[in-house]
């Protein structure tokens, strides 16, 4: 099986893409065949239903998958046209350069400056006192959360809610410079205003960053994205595959695949 | 609404939910009945100790104090005491002490002792508990009178100042503890730097690093069973490995020490190491499990390497659950008799630790010669050592609690 890909342009435009990409933990196949390509600078969402792959395949980018026990990938991922796969590729390499924010905030149990600093600092950021004074501070800027936080950065990031939280997971990430950010269902365990607040956020971010986000709530992939790719279980309901590719636009008015257009007009059964 | 058929409905529910609290309630019961025994249990061992360590003692003198001398014993100097001394026993004996140790050299305390043991010779005749001692004096006072015309009787506090700080003796009146809580201590410095570092490395590497393969399950399923194995097969192994097998090591002869053989404390140390390690490795296992994994999952997403992410977050993470596990695996360890019992430590020892090569006594084997002796003052003093291990345990277990929430508030 092929995939179309809703996306056209010169390679140059592509941040990442999937090549015949098949995932299985042990005997079980969860991802098969994906041929996804994801542009520069924009926002890909991944929708689908639940227990299609959706979080596997994204976990596939920056290899996460590695710490499952079993899981195994085959295809390849290409990044600046080198296969993230490859033998003598370092996983650690690959998550430096691919950031990713995660389902639940999970800030670190220190300091709000300190869940900055730290990935600065193991990534080997060289710089004075005031230089990571101005890396935090730019980061948590970028990440619409620095007047918020400005006068209690020694405190605990436990102290913070949970939206603000997320914002700092993401203003974390971008601190270490990556060229893409991987979302994981960011605003799952988010009320409304705190979602609204990190989608006005990812908004922004494109400016700067590739991003792929993974969400069930399709409003948000409506609202926030600029491609959709649209994930569902094959025929014979053993694995999830991606079956459709486009502008969200595209995807929410006109999709090409009936499965996409029942499901995004909320008649999937 | 009509309610479904099949489920009780008016009086019949009101039954039937009365039914399942009472259910509810016996069990609380069981379950405060259960406590209860458990509370009774600890006061009736806390009071049966408290009750021999103070208490009345009848005893009588070979010479009463009074008569060596016209001034009490207790403020003379060590000038005078060794007059005194001289005067009062044969010139031969006197010599002999003197070759042992000059008497310029000798402490007054020393001195004073001597005189207690060779010429006042203060014997014991009975103690009695504490209960019957403030309850029954009319009583016991009688009785002494009766069958110990010349006996005196005083009330004595076997746990005292004095009992913390005198070494051994082969006198109740006069031993101490300071040995044995010198040793236990040195035992404990000793198996702690050892049991802890090897335990969490070890609890690290198969939480961590290890794969799930038949080896690795089968080394954690070693480790669970030995955490089960009596002391005493430690303390053989000890004998054989430490105290025989590397005795050049554990005596200290590969550093220059000649006076000692194997039976040191370097070799209880490592025993007990060995006896609380896979304790340690549990527990430390326990700790590291409980750290969330979004926390390994953040570090490895912000592209830590898997050191990284287990020195900054795993570990200071895990830290207040491995020094509960230290807690447990100190209170185990210098409690245990058995094994030290078979590694060879002295019961009468009566010069301090020096270190790892010294030759030792430790609280636990102090308590057990003296409960062994027929002497109605030695259990007495036996019941003050149980309350000095006691303190012991509980202050190097305040101390670790301290650490463990000076830790555990830095974190959040």
């Amino acid at each position: 099986m092929t995939q179309t890909n809703g996306v056209n342009g010169s390679t140059d435009n592509f941040s990442i893409e999937t090549r015949n990409l098949n995932i299985f933990y042990g005997n079980f196949k969860a991802i098969s065949n994906v041929n996804l390509k994801v542009q520069r600078q924009k926002i890909t969402a991944i929708i689908g239903p639940s227990g299609c792959g959706k979080s596997t395949l994204l976990r596939a980018f920056n290899r996460m998958n590695d710490f499952v026990n079993g899981a195994r990938v085959e295809g390849e991922i290409l990044m600046q046209g080198q296969n993230l796969y490859a033998a003598h590729v370092d996983p650690v390499e690959v998550r430096r350069r691919i950031g990713m924010v995660f389902q639940k905030p999970n800030p670190f149990p220190k300091t709000i400056y300190e869940n900055i600093a730290w990935g600065a600092r193991i990534n080997g950021f060289r710089g004075s006192k005031t230089e990571m004074d101005e890396l935090v501070e730019r980061s948590l800027n970028h990440a619409a959360l620095w007047e918020e936080v400005k006068d209690k950065l020694k405190q605990s990031a436990y102290a913070l809610s949970g939206g603000q939280q997320q914002r700092l997971c993401i203003a974390r990430t971008i601190a270490i410079q990556p060229d893409i950010i991987l979302m994981d269902e960011p605003c799952s365990a988010l009320d409304p205003i705190a979602t609204l607040k990190i989608e006005e956020l990812m908004r922004e971010l494109v400016k700067d960053y590739t991003i792929i986000i993974v969400t069930h709530n399709m409003q948000q992939a409506a609202r926030v994205s600029d491609f959709t790719s649209m994930m569902m279980l094959t025929d014979d309901r053993r694995s999830g595959t991606v079956i459709e590719v486009g502008p969200t636009n595209d995807i929410f008015t006109r999709p090409k695949d009936k499965r996409t257009e029942d499901y995004v007009t909320g008649r999937f059964g | 609404m009509k309610t479904p058929s099949g489920f009780p409905d008016g009086p019949a529910l009101h039954a039937v939910v009365r039914g399942r609290n009472l259910t509810g309630r016996i069990w609380q019961y069981v379950f405060l009945l259960a406590t209860s025994v458990g509370i009774i249990s600890l006061s009736a061992l806390l009071y049966n100790i408290l009750d021999s360590t103070y208490g009345l003692m009848a005893y009588e003198f070979n010479v009463d104090p009074a008569t060596v001398s016209d001034r009490p014993l207790e403020e003379l100097s060590r000038d005078e005491l060794t007059v005194i001394l001289q005067a009062n026993i044969s010139k031969g004996a006197f010599n002999k002490l003197e070759e042992e140790r000059p008497f310029t050299q000798r402490s007054r305390e020393d001195v004073y002792e001597l005189i207690m043991e060779r010429v006042v010779k203060l014997k014991v005749i009975e103690t009695y508990p504490l209960t019957d001692s403030l309850f029954r004096r009319a009583a016991i006072e009688a009785e002494v009178a009766q069958d110990y015309p010349d006996a005196q009787l005083t009330f004595r506090a076997w746990l005292k100042p004095d009992f913390i700080t005198a070494p051994m003796s082969s006198k109740a009146e006069f031993a101490g503890v300071r040995t044995a809580i010198l040793g236990s201590l040195w035992l404990i410095s000793i198996t702690i730097a050892i049991a802890l570092p090897i335990g969490v490395g070890a609890a690290i590497y198969l939480q961590e690093y290890a794969k799930d393969s038949f080896l690795n399950r089968l080394i954690q399923m070693n480790i669970n069973n030995l955490a089960g194995v009596p002391s005493i097969v430690y303390g053989m192994l000890g004998l054989v490995l430490f105290v025989r097998a590397l005795a050049p090591l554990t005596s200290g002869a590969i550093f220059g020490v000649t006076d000692s053989n194997g039976r040191t404390i370097l070799s209880a140390g490592l025993t007990m190491a060995l006896l609380i390690l896979p304790l340690i490795i549990i527990s430390a296992q326990e700790a590291i499990k409980a750290v969330p994994d979004s926390l390994r999952q953040a570090g490895y997403g912000l592209g830590a390497t898997k050191w990284q992410t287990i020195w900054s977050h795993v570990l200071p993470n895990a830290l207040p659950g491995i020094l509960t596990a230290s807690i447990l695996a100190i209170s185990r360890a210098i409690g245990e008799t058995a094994p030290l019992i078979v590694v060879g430590a002295s019961t009468f020892i009566a010069v301090d630790p020096s270190g790892p090569f010294s030759k030792f006594t430790a609280l636990p084997i102090q308590i057990y010669q003296w409960t062994s002796r027929a002497q109605s003052e030695f259990h007495n003093i036996a019941a003050a050592a149980i309350i000095v291990l006691l303190v012991l345990l509980l202050s190097l277990n305040t101390t670790a609690i301290l650490l463990r929430n000076r830790f555990s508030r830095k974190l959040y």
